[in-house]
């Protein structure tokens, strides 16, 4: 690791301001989790770290009246899935979250810089992009708003500008008759990275799914959207054949790559099978 | 327990807190890591971005003239070496090789093979100046695979090798380059008879991984070479003496001038004997004037150390309708890493060992690959040989229709067989293993549920006895300072004081124990091959009769009465009658209190080199349940049964057996080297080189079978090695159990199994 120069900022207007004069080589500093380590190892290098955990709105999590949900870009992992409102409402947010890895990791790591890391296997952005997240960003521009389900662009890399950085994660409240659900395959039973993971929310009325939202990570070089598995569910009755449907368009949606971590053949035959999981335990839910 | 017949002890058997205890739990231990000393450099290595290549040129002239460097070495640095061979306890090496894995000659042999390294005021600095330096490769094709190295027209890693043939009846080998270092061979009887007499024949082949031994504590040395030529090394390792004759080798110094100091060590299951530091941060030492201190970073440590071997094995087994093996014949290709010397030859000794046959075959090949070369890990190069054996055994008791436990008992190993090797086995609890396998609660109760299964399975390992030195010194105040050369990675501080005190009469709290330097104590062997416990335990039991004979003498001297008549018991001394009628009688510690005034304090010392330590036998069930969907397999129940000869310390004994477990798990499950096809190693971190997380294994129930061992004043066998051998072969088992599907390759990951399942293609 290099020396590197470090400041805090208390606003994001001084935020703002610090990256700018830091220049290609300034970064957010949130819970660390990444960015230390690509530094440590000199896969990023870095002059200057913004540290924008002292920022009160970029630490916040809140529900409005609306029952819209905004979690600030650097609140760490655990107040997430530890706040119970979220855990029912926002199921596939906390499931993810809370596998993030262990304990210390989540009492540092956050939405935001799980987002901007934007690994192929990051195990929040299926969930948030199943949940319908928009990630608030601020930047020398001005603030924008930017789906997370277009959010990535590749393995690494996201559109994020010069300068720019993510405030806050918010996800629409939840209309009645939704469940949500999260999960991954790992080959251990913790501490390991996504072989496939895949998340969706659905609205339920009566039998007939109104609204459906899937997503698959570790399957592409950026988690997808699949809104073909969501026509698969959305007007009809739920039954096993239009579940089955869902799965098959999941799998059909998947273009992984084989690597240390999976092949295709597995990547593939697991989006179905997860899908399929995940399309339960929301229903579930929906119906709870 | 099981036992058999085993006298009352008073120590041996009970489970004290052991003497290093505190100090780990509160971070006091002192490790590699926390050396600090006046002046110290940091030191760092350069290594190979290839598999396979030749070094054209070397230029460290801008890595050298950067701020706060103070050295840069290369292989040219350290004298030229002649083929030779050097004893490590577990394993052996030949200089001439081994300099070459410390930092490449000619040509790097495999991903991260070390190139330079550099000494500075700073690891930053250290690690800034190794991108300064200019390495031009010639990248040479890679060959990683056993049997694609074996091919004639593989890539060549040494152009002047020659295959050693050591087998009986084979022709001998071409005057051409190659990649098979050795090809061994072991036969008995006659196999062709055997399978001509057999009722059922069944050949299979198997491959592994290579594995990992995932000790939590990264190698590291810090070393120092004074202005007089003396050389200080402190480091992490199984063996000091072991370390100091590696560095005292390659060095060419001689090793009256080296001492190594044996800091607490983080684990090592025999990946820690080898030299890879150490001859490095001496040079760099020598070459600055001042300490320098190195550790590697977690993915040099998967890269570079020594793993084990990646295995290819074919097994041929016949038998008779009533279960009798009438022949085996066994074929084991070893990849060695990039240099020759894998455990191949172990392999070859004890894959059939567990049984008593009259015709058996084995051929083991020694296979040089672009792989790091391979070290001993834990009962070295048996887990893969026993895994073919007992894999192939099962389908066999399958196509007999046989009970898996009644075949192999049938076939037990008995004391006065003779092993592969022609060798007689003495007292071995083959037999009493395998009864307590078949009587177990867990292998007669009921499997149920759907997609759950249960396998078995035998393990052998033969454990070493070697040379072990120690002192001890009786105190005034009745406790007993034990100076130990083993350094202390299983617990043996506390089961070797345990043995001391045992004798004497006295508690383990009693007894002192300390892991010293070379030059305080005298030559000891690695703490390896199950041996310490056995080896340093026979050592503390001739101190502790040294002792007692000695201060009987001086029991008779202080009550002026003959030596005959003055006994040692019940932890003191007592003699006749005292004219008045009175008992003489003095405890240990009375005693000790009067030894200064009657002729000095007492100290002793001894040395072992015996090999009577018995080997050792486990038997493993298990259940598991193969998730159809995902191909993942769930350890549901494991128990593993082991003749233990005596359990000095059951707690650790039982520990000892769970850990080996888990690595076993490991290794059947999820654990292997990932290369690419240009031999790059790609999951060098232990987030892709998986080895268990704490829920992936269930509590692992241990029976403790004591077939005291003869061959030791109490019994003791080494019991660290052979619970990592039936692992693979009772979990591959139980999954054939479990969902039909029968795998020849570990680890069995959830995607090869899901390939088994999922329709063909």
């Amino acid at each position: 690791m290099q020396a590197v120069r470090y400041a805090r900022a208390s606003s994001v207007d001084e935020a703002i301001t610090m990256l700018r004069e830091g220049g290609e080589t300034a970064r957010v500093l949130a819970g660390g989790t990444d960015v230390i380590v690509q530094a440590r190892e000199r896969r990023r290098h870095i002059d200057l770290f913004v540290d924008i955990k002292h920022i009160p709105e970029l630490m916040s999590l809140t529900l409005d009246a609306g029952g819209g949900l905004t979690v600030g870009a650097a609140t760490p992992l655990y107040r997430v899935y530890g706040d119970a409102e979220v855990t029912r409402r926002f199921s596939a947010l906390a499931e993810s979250t809370h596998v993030i890895g262990g304990t210390a990791i989540q009492g540092r790591a956050s939405l935001g810089g799980n987002l901007a890391n934007a690994s192929p296997a990051a195990d929040s952005i299926p969930a948030m992009i199943a949940l319908g997240a928009v990630a608030r960003v601020a930047g020398p521009a001005g603030p924008r708003e930017v789906s997370v389900a277009d959010f990535c662009t590749g393995p690494g890399r996201n559109v994020l500008q010069p300068g720019e950085f993510i405030t806050s994660i918010h996800f629409p409240a939840r209309p009645a008759g939704s469940g949500s659900a999260w999960e991954r395959f790992i080959p251990r039973n913790e501490m390991d990275i996504a072989v496939v993971n895949a998340a969706v929310s659905l609205t339920l009325a009566g039998d007939v799914v109104t609204e459906a939202r899937f997503s698959l990570g570790a399957v592409a070089p950026i988690p997808l959207s699949v809104p073909t598995a969501a026509e698969a569910l959305v007007g009809r009755p739920l039954t096993d054949a239009t579940i089955a449907a869902a799965d098959e368009a999941a799998k059909a949606a998947a273009t992984p790559i084989s690597d240390m971590r999976g092949t295709i053949r597995q990547r593939k035959h697991l989006s179905a099978v997860l899908t399929e999981r995940v399309i339960r335990r929301a229903v579930e839910r929906a119906r709870a | 327990m099981v036992s058999t017949e085993k006298p009352q002890y008073r120590v041996i058997g009970t489970s004290p807190v052991r003497p290093d205890g505190v100090d780990k739990v509160t971070g006091r231990a002192e490790y590699g890591a926390d050396i600090k000393l006046e002046g110290l450099l940091y030191g760092a290595v350069l290594r190979s971005p290839h598999a396979h290549a030749v070094i054209k040129r070397i230029d460290t002239s801008k890595a050298a003239a950067l701020p706060g460097v103070k050295a840069v070495v290369i292989n040219a640095d350290f004298p030229a070496q002649a083929s030779g061979d050097l004893d490590l306890g577990e394993g052996r090496a030949n200089p001439m090789w081994l300099v070459d894995n410390v930092l490449a000659g000619s040509k790097v042999l495999y991903h991260g093979h070390a190139v330079a390294a550099v000494a500075a005021t700073d690891l930053h600095v250290a690690e800034d100046a190794l991108a300064l330096i200019e390495v031009e490769y010639e990248v040479l094709p890679a060959v990683i695979e056993v049997r694609e190295a074996m091919l004639e027209t593989a890539p060549v890693l040494h152009p002047e090798l020659r295959t050693n043939v050591r087998a009986r009846g084979a022709p001998a080998a071409a005057d051409r380059p190659t990649n098979v270092a050795l090809h061994m061979r072991v036969e008995k009887g006659d196999v062709a008879a055997g399978f001509a007499e057999a009722d059922v024949v069944i050949e299979r082949e198997f491959t592994t991984s290579q594995f990992h031994q995932g000790y939590i504590e990264p190698q590291n040395a810090t070393a120092f070479w004074n202005r007089d030529g003396e050389v200080t090394v402190w480091t992490s390792t199984q063996g000091a003496f072991s370390v100091r004759d590696q560095v005292a080798a390659l060095l060419k110094v001689g090793v009256g001038h080296i001492k190594v100091v044996p800091m607490e060590i983080g684990g090592g299951f025999g990946g820690k004997i080898n030299v890879y530091l150490e001859p490095v941060a001496a040079l760099l030492s020598r070459k600055t004037g001042r300490p320098v201190k190195m550790w590697m970073p977690r993915a040099d440590v998967i890269r570079a150390t020594g793993p084990t071997s990646s295995t290819f094995n074919r097994v041929k087994i016949g038998a008779k309708k009533d279960g009798t093996i009438t022949a085996i014949h066994a074929y084991l290709a070893y990849a060695a890493g990039a240099y020759p010397g894998s455990s191949v030859g172990a392999g070859v000794s004890c894959a059939t060992a567990p049984y008593s046959l009259d015709n058996v075959l084995i051929d083991g090949f020694d296979v040089v690959t672009n792989t790091p070369k391979t070290a001993a890990y834990r009962a070295p190069g048996a887990p893969a040989s026993e895994y073919a054996v007992e894999a192939t055994l099962d389908e066999v008791a399958e196509a007999l229709e046989m009970d898996k436990m009644d075949l192999r008992l049938k076939n037990a190993a008995k004391e006065g067989a003779t092993n592969a090797m022609g060798q007689p086995l003495a007292k071995i609890g083959a037999v009493e293993v395998m009864q307590a396998v078949k009587s177990h609660p867990h292998y007669t109760s009921e499997i149920q549920g759907e997609d759950i299964g249960r396998g078995v399975a035998m393990g052998f390992w033969f454990n070493g006895g070697m040379e072990t030195s120690s002192s001890a010194t009786v105190y005034q105040d009745g406790t007993v300072g034990l100076v130990l050369g083993s350094t202390d990675i299983g617990g043996t501080r506390a089961s070797l004081a345990m043995q001391l005190a045992e004798n004497l009469g006295l508690t383990m709290e009693d007894i002192k124990p300390q892991v010293v330097d070379t030059d305080t104590v005298g030559y000891t062997a690695v703490t390896g091959g199950s041996r310490t416990t056995f080896a340093g335990g026979w050592v503390a039991y001739d101190l502790g009769e040294d002792i007692k004979k000695r201060l009987v003498d001086r029991a008779a001297r202080i009550w002026s009465v003959p030596v005959d008549q003055v006994r040692y018991e019940d932890g003191g001394v007592s003699g006749p009658a005292a004219e008045d009628g009175s008992a003489r009688r003095l405890s240990f510690q009375e005693i000790a209190g009067k030894l200064q005034g009657s002729g000095g304090l007492i100290a002793v010392s001894a040395t072992s080199r015996r090999n009577t330590q018995g080997a050792a036998f486990a038997g493993h069930i298990v259940d598991v349940h193969v998730d159809r969907e995902t191909g993942k397999v769930s350890i549901l129940r494991y128990t593993a049964i082991q003749d233990v000869g005596t359990a000095i310390h059951p707690a650790y004994v039982e520990g000892q057996i769970q850990g080996g477990v888990v690595q076993g798990i490991g290794m059947a499950l999820n654990e292997e080297y990932y290369y690419d096809d240009e031999g790059h190693m790609l999951n060098a971190s232990l987030l892709d080189y998986r080895i268990p997380v704490a829920n992936d294994v269930p509590m692992i129930e241990t029976v403790l079978v004591e077939v005291p061992n003869p061959g030791h004043p109490y019994g003791v066998r080494g019991v660290g090695e052979v619970p990592i051998v039936p692992p693979q072969p009772a979990i591959r088992n139980a999954v054939a159990d479990a969902i039909g599907v029968k795998l020849y390759h570990t680890p069995m990951t959830p995607a090869r199994i899901l390939d088994e399942l999922l329709p063909r293609e």
